[in-house]
């Protein structure tokens, strides 16, 4: 660590893995709905389950990517951060609003919930991952405005790098996108097509400038190659990204009421969106067989490998999978997309997180990387939670082709309660990967306690 | 990568490059709110669909359900329920919630008037009367 201030990203780090473990648990409540529908019914329906699940995966990652933000920005811009105080205040205004949503959701009836919160004044709630109250989205944008204000004051004052660029630009879109989630008009079709502008926008936009920067920090970091030849890298694969992903966004215009131009265009531009993660995969390796020196954290490295591959995967190889609008016909909100969603999530988002957790925590931690045994630990747990998410992509995408085929090609069509049923053995496989992937899981916070002789910092 | 492909090379392609397709984006925008009102039904958005369009919102009905192919895989498709199953049968059904099936999957009672009943039967067809290029394939959803 070369600015004190970098140490306020240690408590949004420490958040981040928390509100991951209660995703996880809420994910293995709803896997075993799936198969014994009436579990934990009515104290914890299937919807509310969903909503924690999918709303403390976005949180967590927010939380990682503003950690990830307040350890490189100093360290890019040669300077302590503006104000690490603003910084700290965020956190605990962000955690404990995160909090009391959650158990919002837990506690209160969502009907409720949505009249004490303001939902009459403007309705936005209810729909898919923006299922926050009001004040909560407000509050949202407040932190979000709060902290950008803070790293955009720090890179005023300081050395503005290709890297710290990005990532800010990513994050100004990150919050800019966001603000569609109050619009919610009437009209379904319009409600559905804005829908996707925060959503699609996201992790196929502005997220993958935060996905390549913090990605070509820790390369730089771990690997020393050149900065020169790290920026141009960069800058190449977030053009791809973007004139990729801006009009693939019709990937999501070929069936709700929209113009069937976007047929062609959505298929088009969004089958070329795999380009971009394929750049990702290759540079990560690129760099890393490049390297000028043996990075004690060795981790680290893994992760970041790690990212390039499952990203290019469950991004690039199984968005394509469904992303023609002839397959997308059949497949479109089948089980086919929860796979695609859950290896992309974890492949781009939740790997770029773990990356800079794994780079800056040791040093967070006064150490230039952890001992050989906690590393050991660290790389087991990265094998468990990435083989058993590929199973669980895998079951999940058998469940979707026998979905797809029993009440969408055939033709006498099963009802879906009924195809449900006929597929169960693929729910119960895809239980038993998730309790797996838990395991790596708990592996990962031993980690954490796992004593031993540390390599210690020398100072270049 | 070679010498003769300069970082500015990289950055101004960057920044011509997100600005055009952005624009281009908006401008596909325009053009596709231009010509909603030929697919989206709005004619038949009435006062009833839309107080339906906040009951379906505000009790989370995309958490189980999708809605023209969006939301959760957990329970059957419903933007096309008007046609396969008819007023009377979506109002009977809602009422009767849960079933307590021993292991099989559930949803809630919500306790609606007869009035919101008639308010989420109203978004339903008007849902089910939007132009989807004939998705889904088929009456099962
Ligand atoms: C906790 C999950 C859950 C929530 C929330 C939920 N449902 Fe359901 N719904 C189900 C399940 C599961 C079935 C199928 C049950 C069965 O076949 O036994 C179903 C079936 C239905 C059906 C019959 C579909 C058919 O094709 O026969 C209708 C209509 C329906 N739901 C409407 C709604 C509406 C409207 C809402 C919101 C007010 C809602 N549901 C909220 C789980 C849910
Ligand atoms: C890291 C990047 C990505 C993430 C995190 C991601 C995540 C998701 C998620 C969660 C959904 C489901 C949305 C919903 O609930 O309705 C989805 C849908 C979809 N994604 Fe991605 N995705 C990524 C990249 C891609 C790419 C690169 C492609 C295309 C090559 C793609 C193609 C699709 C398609 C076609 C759908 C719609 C599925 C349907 O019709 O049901 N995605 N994505
Ligand atoms: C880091 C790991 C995980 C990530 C990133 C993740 C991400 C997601 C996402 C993005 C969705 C929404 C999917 C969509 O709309 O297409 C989702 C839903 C879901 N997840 Fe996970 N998840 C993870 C782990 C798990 C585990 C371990 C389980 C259970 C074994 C699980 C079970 C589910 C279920 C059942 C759904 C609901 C699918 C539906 O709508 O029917 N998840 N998850
Ligand atoms: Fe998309």
């Amino acid at each position: 660590m070369k600015y004190s201030s970098q140490s306020v990203a240690m408590p949004y780090f420490i958040a981040a893995i928390g509100l991951f473990v209660g995703q996880i648990i809420f994910g293995l409540a709803m896997g075993l709905q799936y198969v014994v529908g009436d579990f934990l019914f009515p104290e914890i329906p299937f919807n509310v389950a969903r909503m924690v699940h999918t709303n403390l995966l976005i949180v967590w990652l927010l939380f990682g990517f503003m950690g990830a933000t307040y350890f490189l920005i100093p360290e890019e811009a040669e300077t302590e951060l503006y104000s690490p105080k603003l910084a700290l205040l965020m956190f605990w205004i962000f955690l404990i609003a995160g909090a009391a949503t959650i158990l919002g959701y837990l506690l209160v009836p969502y009907s409720t919930l949505a009249e004490m919160t303001g939902n009459n004044i403007l309705a936005t709630m209810g729909r898919e991952f923006l299922e926050q109250p009001l004040i909560t989205k407000i509050g949202i944008v407040i932190v979000a405005l709060a902290f950008l204000f803070n790293i955009t004051m720090t890179m005023l004052k300081g050395r503005k790098t290709v890297i710290s660029i990005v990532l800010l630009m990513g994050l100004w879109g990150l919050a800019i996108f966001f603000l569609f989630s109050f619009y919610n008009p009437g009209n379904l079709v319009k409600d559905k097509f804005y829908w996707w502008w925060v959503v699609h926008l996201w992790v196929e936009g502005v997220w993958e400038l935060i996905m390549a920067a913090i990605l070509a920090f820790v390369l730089i970091k771990v690997t020393g190659v050149d900065r020169e030849v790290i920026e141009k890298w960069l800058y190449v694969i977030i053009t791809l990204a973007l004139v990729t992903g801006l009009i693939g966004t019709g990937h999501h215009y070929f069936w709700i009421g929209t113009p069937s131009y976007w047929q062609w265009l959505g298929s088009i531009f969004s089958a070329l969106e795999p380009i971009p993660f394929f750049a990702m995969t290759v540079f990560a390796f690129n760099m890393v067989n490049r390297r000028r020196r043996e990075h004690p954290n060795k981790a680290a490295v893994l992760w970041a490998l790690g990212t390039g591959v499952m990203a290019f995967l469950g991004a690039g190889v199984w968005g394509f999978l469904h992303t023609l609008a002839p397959v997308n016909y059949y497949t479109h909100g089948s089980q086919i997309t929860a796979a695609h969603g859950h290896m992309a999530f974890y492949g781009a988002y939740v790997l770029v997180v773990l990356t800079i957790i794994s780079y800056a925590m040791p040093l967070l931690r006064g150490r230039a990387a952890n001992g050989e045994r906690a590393q050991v630990c660290e790389m087991w747990a990265f094998w468990l939670m990435t083989i058993s998410m590929v199973f669980i992509t895998l079951f999940l995408t058998a469940a979707g082709i026998l979905q797809v085929w029993l009440q969408r090609v055939s033709d006498t069509p099963m009802p879906f309660m009924a195809v449900q049923d006929q597929i169960s053995l693929f729910y119960w496989m895809r239980l038993w990967a998730g309790v797996v992937f838990a395991a790596g899981l708990v592996t990962y916070l031993a980690s954490f306690f796992v004593k031993g002789d540390s390599k210690p910092l020398i100072h270049a | 990568m070679s010498g003769t492909f300069t970082k500015a090379m990289a950055r101004n392609i960057f920044y011509g490059g997100a600005v055009f397709f952005f624009l281009l984006l908006v401008a596909l925008t325009f053009d596709t709110m231009g010509g909603l009102p030929k697919s989206d039904n709005r004619a038949n958005l009435t006062e009833s669909v839309l107080r339906g369009k906040h009951i379906w919102e505000t009790r989370n009905c995309i958490g189980c359900h999708t809605l023209l192919g969006e939301g959760a895989y957990f329970a059957p498709e419903l933007g096309n329920v008007y046609p396969r199953r008819g007023a009377e049968f979506i109002k009977a059904w809602i009422k009767s919630q849960p079933t307590g099936t021993p292991g099989r999957r559930q949803m809630p009672n919500f306790n609606f008037t007869e009035q919101e009943l008639d308010d989420i039967v109203a978004f339903l067809k008007y849902t089910s009367e939007i132009n989807t290029q004939k998705w889904p394939p088929n009456i099962e959803g």
